[in-house]
């Protein structure tokens, strides 16, 4: 088994996230989900309980097709909402191929203690396998595929919440363009919502300047991405 | 799932806004969007009858159970 976890800032309070996890999808990055489907949901006690099936397609290396005839995997994604305490926890893992490849996650997303405005999310992933003779490898692929898709869905959720918060968003550091959206933001802040009106887009240009003056460096201290991995023993 | 893609979209919709509306502003009495809910849930569950998911396995609870796993912090 290998175990992964990392933290990641979003600089958006936490109800912008709460809010804005549920509109996820589609974005720029998800183009590998294919449907998110609730199959329960209640509250009790004041906390939201959700079941959600998605379905995505999944790269299979060429000597992984022998295990996994069809790249779709199922996934049940549970999760809490407690907005007392403002945190919302998740916690997915796959549907079946359990034995060729489990990945379960759970992320936790709360105030960030730093900045009141911001929300870190606390992502922990165990990667298993349990095929003879190929479970090391099978394993390592999945981590190595894991790690590559945080980024990938760390930049699709600012990408969404940019574009849920235009107001926010402007302070963000780096800034959408610099996570790779640049060819997409034009179209977003035409579309973005009304609360916006009252910022010229010419104000805004500015600031996104004045933020990339100062980005590379502060991209690192402040939006930090702490990861740590480490395999133990047992793999 | 294709075949309850429209119950989906008026359901997240009366979802969505009560969530950001109510909820997070601690009403939590989820009855608005109830009905929306049952008729979404139960086209769902067909669904994945017709496409033999095992339902036991999607709704065997993880989180918060003892079979959730434990961080290693």
């Amino acid at each position: 088994m290998k175990y992964y976890e990392n933290s990641t800032v979003f600089q958006f309070n936490w109800n912008q996230v709460a809010h804005a996890f549920w509109q996820r999808y589609p974005n720029p990055n998800s183009t590998h989900v294919l449907t998110e489907d609730t199959v329960s949901r209640k509250v009790k006690n004041g906390i939201l309980h959700t079941t959600r099936l998605l379905t995505k397609t999944n790269r299979v290396p060429k000597w992984g097709e022998r295990f996994i005839s069809k790249n779709v995997i199922k996934i049940i994604e549970e999760s809490t909402v407690d907005p007392k305490t403002k945190t919302l926890t998740t916690y997915t893992r796959n549907l079946g191929y359990t034995k060729v490849m489990s990945i379960v996650e759970k992320v936790v997303y709360k105030v960030c203690e730093e900045n009141p405005n911001w929300t870190v999310a606390k992502r922990s992933a165990w990667i298993d396998s349990q095929v003879f003779g190929f479970s090391r490898a099978i394993q390592a692929f999945g981590l190595d595929r894991f790690k590559k898709n945080c980024t990938l869905m760390y930049n699709g959720f600012n990408y969404v919440l940019a574009h849920m918060f235009p107001h926010t968003a402007q302070y963000m550091n780096p800034s959408l363009s610099q996570m790779g959206f640049a060819h997409l933001i034009d179209e977003g802040i035409k579309t973005s919502l009304a609360e916006d009106f009252q910022y010229s887009l010419q104000g805004k240009a500015e600031k996104v300047k004045d933020a990339a003056k100062k980005a590379t460096d502060l991209a690192k201290k402040r939006a930090g991405t702490i990861y740590a991995a480490y395999q133990p023993e047992q793999s | 799932m294709e075949a309850c893609k429209e119950l989906k979209a008026k359901y997240d919709r009366c979802f969505n806004n009560w969530f950001s509306e109510k909820f997070l502003r601690g009403i939590y009495d989820d009855s608005e969007c109830a009905s929306l809910l049952k008729v979404y849930t139960e086209c769902i569950a067909q669904a994945m009858k017709d496409q033999n998911i095992n339902i036991d396995e999607v709704n065997m609870a993880h989180l918060g159970t003892e079979q959730e796993k434990k961080t290693e912090d």
